[in-house]
């Protein structure tokens, strides 16, 4: 009972901290591709307008 | 500035994890019944707090946005809902884990897990419809109303374990009545609680950012098109 116990709490422990990480890489993802757009909107616009 | 603030909140957020873990793993005793599997509990029990506190944020700036139509409204209730969502997963996964070896099973259909997973598949589909709705205004009015609505399911989470007879432990905290646990087992869940608030607090910042970022997308789109 005793290992299994251990085996579960580690489960546990790894699972949440798992989820906030996964959370986190994709929100990291979403700001890099969000910075993207907006640079190449403005880059976009920039040309345009001194044509 | 406002990242300097972030900075902070992250140091004295992963200070406090430290700190809890030291505490949980290294003074507390197992509980008689359960062995050391109840520890599951100081991530359980703060996770779902955290969330909750998130959805109730979520509900005052829907409200906030219906009364005003400020766009930032929705922003943050967009932004606080997400995050909140992140760690009532958290709160289902590490329940189940624990369930299993308490209960000899993954799951149950009893009042507090079904009201807490019905809760999730709602707030899931006040995401999904954010996506499907292009038409700001209109998306921002109709998930607005979608999370008043969810809301009222985050208050029979919460009496669950009061009004009916489940399979899901008592009230365990001194502050709801329940009895059912030590005073010095009780202050890690507390500070847990102060911890992942603060890490919360940082991923919302971040989100809302982010949301700022996708409206300035969104009218340099309109600005593009106009040429």
């Amino acid at each position: 009972m005793d290992s299994r116990n251990f085996t579960f709490l580690f489960y546990g422990f790894l699972a949440a901290w798992l989820i906030l990480m996964v959370y986190v890489v994709s929100i990291v993802a979403r700001e890099r591709k969000l910075r993207q757009d907006l640079d190449r909107l403005r880059s976009m616009i920039e040309e345009r307008s001194n044509k | 500035m406002r990242n300097r603030v972030l900075y902070a909140f992250a140091v004295v957020s992963a200070a406090l994890l430290a700190m809890n873990l030291y505490t949980i793993f290294m003074k507390l005793p197992d509980e008689l019944n359960q062995g050391m599997i109840y520890r599951i509990i100081y991530f359980h029990l703060p996770a779902a707090l955290t969330c909750f506190t998130a959805f109730f944020c979520g509900l005052v700036a829907s409200a906030g946005y219906l009364t005003t139509k400020d766009m930032r409204y929705d922003a943050v209730a967009a932004s606080v809902t997400e995050v909140g969502l992140a760690f009532a997963t958290v709160n289902l996964v590490t329940g189940s884990i624990w369930g299993r070896i308490i209960w000899g099973i993954w799951w149950t259909w009893d009042a507090r897990l079904t009201s807490m997973f019905v809760c999730w598949l709602l707030y899931v589909a006040y995401l999904m419809l954010r996506r499907a709705i292009e038409e700001p205004v209109q998306r921002a009015r109709l998930s607005a109303v979608l999370s008043i609505f969810a809301f009222t399911d985050v208050i029979i989470v919460w009496k669950s374990i009061e009004w009916w007879r489940t399979q899901h432990p008592g009230p365990v905290l001194t502050i709801r009545g329940g009895g059912g646990m030590a005073p010095g087992m009780q202050a890690p869940i507390y500070w847990n609680w102060l911890a992942m608030m603060l890490l919360g607090a940082i991923l919302v910042a971040v989100r809302m950012r982010q949301e700022n970022m996708r409206r300035e997308i969104d009218s340099l789109r309109r600005e593009a098109y106009a040429f």
